[in-house]
């Protein structure tokens, strides 16, 4: 009864949450676009793709992806074969005792009329199964908290998984175990399937079963007579051995019985197989009725995943399905840090200590953004900032035991956090290169925006610039910033400037313009002097400074040594750096 | 046999392919053996822009890396070469940096000493191999082809730093391209930036410099630009197909990676190349190569020159 009425309600809040997960993925905004279209458009869009691949020689793609990446999980073996182990026995381990065992009613039994749980090979491969799925969550726990693989992070996520089954697996040992030594289970069986009466018969048998099957006894103590043993073996194979393999066959639950054998009495009275059955049932339940909600839901998701990037084909795929994809895509990540691992560009979490910069995180920080979640500036900032620290090497994408196109997914939530309005520094540099050539995805009206905004952000903070008629004192203003351009070591060579102004008049970026003091502001002779002279605000707020190809011209050409291009990097780090700062704090103050 | 870590950066795998397997099969046949190292990051060029600190850290890591394999350093992008050379000369000439840097390093068991060396494709094919051997390599060679070498910023500039030729009259790279039988036009704005830095970033800017670069290549006779960079490579490529349609002009000047074009002259297969795998069409330059007929009618005649030298001393 309680069996069957948890089982309904666990299945029920499962299939309420799996509907409502799988929802979200038509129902959560991602992305440019994705604000235009309407849930059923996404919906529809999406049966409409899946049916034409299915009815196509797409077809063939997909069994091939289903068998080699979702089945035999060759994309985890390529990364790491230790990995790949504690998967497949985690996973293997857990859906053949899923298969046999939790529903040997329905498919055990269909195929095998004969099958009882204590036969083997039922018997055996019920602790062969358990017992490998606890080597995998061995191998896990080792990976995460004893070898420390780099930059796999543990959330409260991960620990649930791990947790989540050792209790539905360590509990189903234990049962056996309790069950094997336990004398009310013994007498139990006894009474109900031996039809023995003869006191003499009975004490034979029990002694042969506290003897050969670990039974713990009230009334016997090993050891026994001879002659006993072998009545009580003859009687065991006329009345139990029908359906009671040795127990040794069940290795785990054996090996545990005799651990605790000598506690086997206690064990019986307070009758722990019976609580031992009700933590390894509502285990289960919790298992099944939360996994939607858990890293489990993985299962369905990944697999997905795997499926629908085996075919997407580098062809342009329409922004519905686009929006859909990479909602799922957000449940398909199972934090397993491989892309962290990969990525190009971590060496920058060193100095900007921004967890987003590591795309496991950035993926954690989506999938509250896509929720809907209420996110301070600060936290839009920081995601902002993550994704777009990203030298799009594609190593993420290429590296995903899920198949995640995870390098899209950046670009696609970067184009939208960048039009909230937040300076976004990092796209005046080499980085965009990547999104100038992505143009045409980009939405072009709202194109220039962050460049623009970056720039503003910048000069906004140089008030000196904007008073162009204002006297300036001979003295120089800021000694700071002179000391701050010593990063290289190099760039303080500024001071040997003698004006002559060959850095300018080579310029690839001066020749350009009819009139480059009104296009650039500054130009590099002068930024060199205001350098020299501490005038932060006229060194910071030339556009100059990030019109710079650093081609090295200036720099080797300049007769007095003068290293212009390095000053101009470092006089372009250090705006960044005080900039960013203070435009934080001003976010924060709002 | 001459061995490298071949640094590939992160453009080439991404959105280059055919220059790693140009590159791949031009080394092969010359008998360079490249060893891969998985970890290896970005070299830090795009973040100079922004945190010095950041591209020190990325650019040493990687020749950590590679002096923990005992491995020298080659690279295919030019940029990926001046941030790796600016970072090896930082570390042995700046030790309170070079400590601060290897503390961090340090975290994942790595350091740099500062005892190896990074070159660039174009040096270990002319430095390393040499002009010679690569000229024994060649099933073939071009005839009327007329190539304006881009020479690449970072790979000249500083001087100082990055030891790659003369900064003001290079000659490498003419060489190389000559090797194939090409001419090596003079042009104005040979050593010009491509515009690629700024693209992204001012586009406006960028485009004119690549314009203006372009039709100075375009009126000095060139029929291809040929550059040894992802950057540059992309700048003349695709991003030249944008600013074409942008404005509304035709009549590109193509771009060759220097693999391809050395690749044609060795006989490597163009799929290998990936000729087709350029934005604007390259695959006209096969038919300025020499047919195997006129290349044995080349020899006949050099046999006939020699006999009758030969011929010609005698009666002497």
């Amino acid at each position: 009864m309680f069996f069957k009425i948890s089982l309904y309600i666990s299945l029920f809040i499962f299939l309420l949450s799996l509907i409502f997960k799988v929802s979200s993925w038509f129902r959560y905004k991602i992305g440019i676009r994705s604000e235009e279209i309407s849930i059923s458009t996404r919906f529809f869009s999406a049966i409409k793709g899946i049916l034409s691949t299915i009815f196509s020689a797409k077809i063939l793609t997909l069994l091939k992806v289903f068998v080699l990446d979702v089945l035999l999980q060759f994309r985890i073996l390529r990364e790491d074969f230790l990995r790949w182990v504690m998967h497949i026995f985690i996973y293997g381990g857990f859906m053949l005792l899923l298969l046999m065992h939790a529903l040997d009613k329905y498919i055990t039994l269909t195929l095998w009329n004969d099958y009882i749980s204590t036969l083997n090979p039922f018997m055996f491969l019920r602790d062969l199964f358990g017992s490998m799925v606890i080597v995998g969550v061995i191998i896990a726990i080792f990976r995460r908290f004893i070898l420390k693989v780099p930059r796999l992070f543990s959330n409260t996520m991960d620990i649930y998984a791990i947790l989540i089954v050792t209790i539905i697996i360590f509990s189903g040992i234990f049962l056996e175990a309790t069950k094997m030594v336990a004398y009310s289970d013994y007498k139990r069986m006894v009474d109900e399937y031996s039809g023995l009466s003869d006191p003499e018969e009975l004490k034979s048998l029990e002694a042969y079963w506290v003897e050969e099957f670990g039974t713990i006894s009230p009334n016997l103590k090993k050891p026994f007579d001879e002659k006993i043993l072998t009545k009580g073996k003859e009687l065991h194979e006329s009345s139990c051995a029908g359906c009671h393999t040795r127990s040794q066959w069940a290795f785990t639950g054996y090996g545990t019985a005799k651990i605790i054998s000598p506690f086997g009495l206690r064990i019986d009275r307070a009758h722990l197989p019976r609580v031992l059955w009700f933590i390894h049932v509502l285990g289960c339940f919790v298992g099944l009725a939360y996994l939607p909600f858990s890293k489990m839901f993985h299962i369905l998701a990944s697999s997905v995943s795997l499926l629908a990037n085996g075919v997407i084909g580098k062809e342009k795929m329409a922004p519905a399905n686009r929006a859909t994809l990479q909602a799922m895509e957000l449940d398909a990540c199972t934090h397993c840090g491989t892309c962290s691992l990969r990525c190009s560009v971590i060496m920058a979490f060193e100095e900007m200590t921004n967890m987003n910069i590591f795309p496991s995180e950035k993926i954690v920080s989506i999938k509250a953004l896509a929720s809907g979640k209420k996110l301070s500036p600060q936290e839009l900032r920081h995601i902002q900032e993550g994704v777009y620290l990203c030298s799009n090497c594609y190593r993420c994408t290429a590296v995903c035991p899920a198949g995640i196109n995870l390098q899209d997914l950046w670009f696609n939530v970067s184009e939208t956090l960048l039009q909230k309005g937040y300076p976004e520094f990092l796209v005046l540099s080499p980085l965009s290169f990547y999104r100038g050539l992505m143009k045409e995805e980009t939405i072009q009206r709202d194109y220039e925006k962050p460049l623009i905004q970056a720039r503003e952000a910048i000069s906004a903070q140089c008030d000196l610039m904007k008073k162009k008629d204002k006297v300036l004192p001979l003295t120089p203003t800021n000694r700071s910033l002179q000391s701050g351009l010593n990063l290289s070591a190099q760039a303080k060579t500024f001071s040997g400037c003698f004006g002559c102004q060959t850095c300018t008049t080579v310029c690839p970026v001066v020749g350009n313009y009819e009139n480059p003091q009104e296009a650039l502001g500054l130009l590099p002779h002068q930024i060199m002097h205001a350098a020299g002279l501490g005038l932060r605000d006229l060194a910071f707020g030339s556009n100059m400074l990030w019109d710079c190809l650093t081609c090295y011209q200036c720099q080797e050409q300049c007769p007095q040594g003068v290293h212009v291009t390095d000053v101009l990097y470092e006089l372009k780090n250090l705006a960044v750096k005080q900039v960013r700062e203070k435009t934080l704090s001003s976010v924060e103050r709002k | 046999m001459i061995e490298f870590a071949l640094f590939l950066g992160c453009t080439i795998p991404a959105r280059l392919n055919q220059y790693e397997s140009s590159s791949r099969a031009v080394l092969d046949k010359l008998g360079v053996r490249l060893v891969d190292i998985r970890e290896f990051n970005c070299c830090g060029y795009p973040l100079r822009n922004i945190d010095f600190k950041v591209f020190m850290l990325s650019s040493a890591r990687n020749l950590a890396l590679a002096e923990k394999k005992h491995l020298n350093v080659m690279t295919l992008c030019k940029c990926c070469y001046g941030s790796l050379k600016k970072a090896d000369y930082l570390m042995r000439e700046n030790n309170s940096l070079k400590r601060e840097v290897n503390a961090i390093l340090g975290k994942e068991g790595l350091t740099y000493e500062g005892r190896i060396e990074v070159k660039h494709l174009l040096s270990v094919l002319h430095k390393e191999i040499g002009i010679e051997l690569i000229k024994e390599k060649m099933s073939t060679t071009f005839r009327g082809l007329r190539i304006a070498t881009h020479y690449g910023c970072h790979a000249l500039r500083p001087s100082q730093i990055v030891e790659f030729d003369n900064p003001v009259a290079p000659s490498l790279f003419d060489q190389l391209v000559e090797v194939t039988g090409a001419e090596s036009i003079e042009w104005p704005m040979k050593l010009e930036c491509c515009g690629a830095p700024l693209w992204g970033i001012h586009d406006k800017l960028s485009m004119d410099l690549t314009l203006k670069k372009l039709t100075d290549g375009k009126k000095s006779g060139a029929d291809y630009i040929c550059a040894a960079c992802p950057y540059c490579h992309i700048q003349f490529d695709k991003v030249q197909k944008m600013i074409l349609s942008q404005r509304d002009m035709n009549h590109p000047l193509p771009s060759i990676l220097y693999t391809q074009l050395l690749g044609l002259s060795m006989g490597i297969d163009k799929k290998v190349l990936g000729l087709e795998m350029n934005e604007i069409p390259i695959s006209r330059i096969e038919e300025l190569l020499k047919k195997e007929t006129e290349l044995t009618e080349e020899k006949e005649l050099a046999v006939q020159k020699e006999t009758q030298k030969e011929t010609a001393s005698a009666k002497q």
